[in-house]
């Protein structure tokens, strides 16, 4: 059996084993709260394309999965679209504004890129709050089916369309890691000047690492506005997204495709839990204890502890 | 321009603000020429290296490598045209080990399906292939420094600029260098040396260039180059 095909299998096996689990608790929460992990494992594993191999910090994540989710919006709102129509849509408006954003971005190099994108996630905001034909600032309402056939509800048709892009998330990290795209990025994140010099197109490689990562976030947003029912700019471009794609792939380990997907996991159950018993407030703070703790004890994350040469 | 000219340079210069790094430089270089670039420190040697490598783009003059202008070439088109370069501080990517870091630039070179076998060859000519699994990290200087003629093999250069690839180096490990270069001359490569260390300039160049301030003041055989008058005063600081 070949590695990708064990990876897909193992993907494959593992989600059948969380969908009937959580059927078998029938309970709509566990739905909700799985969409919430999962849809943090896209959106961290999306930040890793660029952050994790190329070493180009990306505090833009919200506005990338704000443009998603107001990407299916305005799909549904002009042609009367739904969901999986949308998450395309979705993909292809993120990935050209990541396009965009790269073409105009990646000469800067470290805090300036960073600060760029986070400008980019503002300006997006700011454009949204004044758009009345997406809700302006008081935001949209999506009413969505009650039920999808076979599926028992809606939050396990959301669950289970998220657990797919997860997969297809993680996937794609795997394929890009092993790819001579990775290669390069990595090449570019040790060394850009000496990757330029022995003949890797970085601009051409960063591009395609915006655009793969702008369509991911995008992806990730897309089934947001299904997911609340209402969506605001407030809450599309919050701050938890931003500071989440950073530190999920930071805690799990980042430049591996599987170090996204564990701090996503995580660190999202942790949140889900402090909000459930406690406060969502707690959420932020929670992800600040966890970053400085594993700045402190683990800097390359979970994976990188284990990895550790002796 | 001569067919046999591998790389022509015709008037280039380049400034920085109002400081002119370098002015009017002309330099042909013929295939398979050994070329030993010299002068003290701040007279333009590198800033003319990074010129021919695209680092900096020149603000005069025209450059061509085997016929082709690389006038506004970026440095990775210069590379798969043949022109590879060594840093004066050792640049590995430092989370690949040694065997990645060769495989790097045969992946974007036509070379992706027999990559690790060809940087697995590329080692053992610079005598590293047992160190293909360590990190850059682990390896001495001396090691470093083969890592990146590895790398620079792995382009299949034409021409190869060692920017000051000795420095630092004992006497053994400079000669453990110069055979390297000898060893990658006799396969085809013109080489360009940036060295301040004039026993290894002496022993590998057929031809010598001299920098000063910006400007080329001697051009020709090493030993009556070291010979010039211009050339003591300013470069070994005679009067």
């Amino acid at each position: 059996m070949t590695p990708n095909l064990r990876f897909w299998l193992g993907a494959a096996l593992l989600a059948l084993v969380l969908f009937l689990s959580l059927r078998l608790l029938g309970n709509d929460y566990a739905y909700f709260a799985g969409y919430f992990v999962l849809q943090y494992v896209v959106l961290a594993s999306a930040w890793n394309i660029l952050g994790g191999y190329a070493g180009y910090v990306n505090f833009g994540a919200a506005g990338f999965m704000a443009a998603g989710a107001y990407a299916a919006i305005v799909l549904r709102q002009a042609l009367g679209l739904e969901l999986l129509p949308g998450i395309l849509f979705a993909a292809l408006v993120a990935g050209l504004l990541g396009l965009g954003t790269g073409y105009l971005t990646l000469r800067l190099r470290g805090v300036y890129f960073s600060i760029a994108t986070l400008c980019l996630a503002v300006v997006l905001q700011t454009l949204v709050v004044n758009w009345d034909y997406v809700g302006g600032s008081r935001g949209a309402y999506i009413v969505h089916p009650r039920d999808i056939p076979p599926f028992t509800s809606y939050a396990e048709y959301l669950f289970v369309v998220m657990l797919v892009l997860a997969i297809l998330a993680a996937g794609i990290g795997r394929a890009v890691e092993r790819s001579s795209l990775g290669r390069g990025l990595q090449a570019i994140r040790d060394n850009e000047r000496a990757a330029e010099a022995v003949g890797v197109p970085t601009l051409r490689l960063k591009l395609v690492a915006t655009t793969l990562c702008g369509a991911l976030m995008g992806v990730a947003g897309a089934p947001l506005p299904y997911y609340s029912g209402y969506l605001n700019p407030e809450a599309a471009f919050s701050l938890a997204y931003a500071v989440n794609a950073i530190a999920m792939p930071l805690i799990g380990g980042a430049g591996t495709w599987a170090g996204p997907v564990i701090g996503a996991v995580l660190l999202a159950s942790l949140q889900q839990a402090a909000t459930v018993t406690i406060s969502s407030a707690l959420n932020l703070w929670i992800v600040g204890w966890m970053l400085v703790i594993f700045v402190a004890l683990a800097p390359k994350g979970i994976l990188g502890w284990f990895r550790r040469r002796p | 321009m001569s067919t046999d000219v591998l790389l022509h340079a015709k008037g280039v210069g380049k400034s920085f603000g109002g400081f002119t790094a370098l002015a009017e430089i002309d330099i042909d270089l013929r295939p398979g020429e050994r070329l030993g670039l010299i002068g003290p420190n701040g007279s333009g040697k590198s800033t003319f290296v990074n010129c021919i490598s695209g680092d900096f783009a020149q603000h005069e003059g025209t450059v061509t490598l085997a016929g082709h202008s690389l006038n506004g070439l970026k440095p990775h088109r210069r590379a798969r045209l043949g022109l590879a370069r060594t840093f004066q501080l050792p640049q590995p990517f430092n989370s690949l080990s040694v065997l990645e870091n060769v495989r790097v630039p045969l992946l974007f070179s036509g070379h992706a399906a027999d990559a690790t076998e060809r940087a697995m060859a590329c080692l053992e000519q610079v005598e590293m292939a047992d160190k293909a699994q360590k990190l850059p990290k682990e390896l001495t200087q001396v090691e470093q420094r083969r890592l990146e003629l590895a790398r620079a093999i792995a382009l299949n250069p034409r021409l190869l600029i060692a920017d000051e690839a000795m420095a630092g180096l004992s006497n053994a490990e400079v000669d453990q260098i110069i055979a390297l270069l000898f060893k990658l001359n006799q396969a085809g490569a013109a080489i360009i040396m940036i060295e301040h260390i004039m026993r290894a300039v002496t022993a590998f160049s057929e031809r010598l260039v001299v920098f000063v301030a910006g400007r080329k003041i001697a051009d020709g055989i090493p030993r009556d180059v070291l010979a010039l008058e211009e050339v003591e005063g300013a470069y070994l600081g005679k009067q």
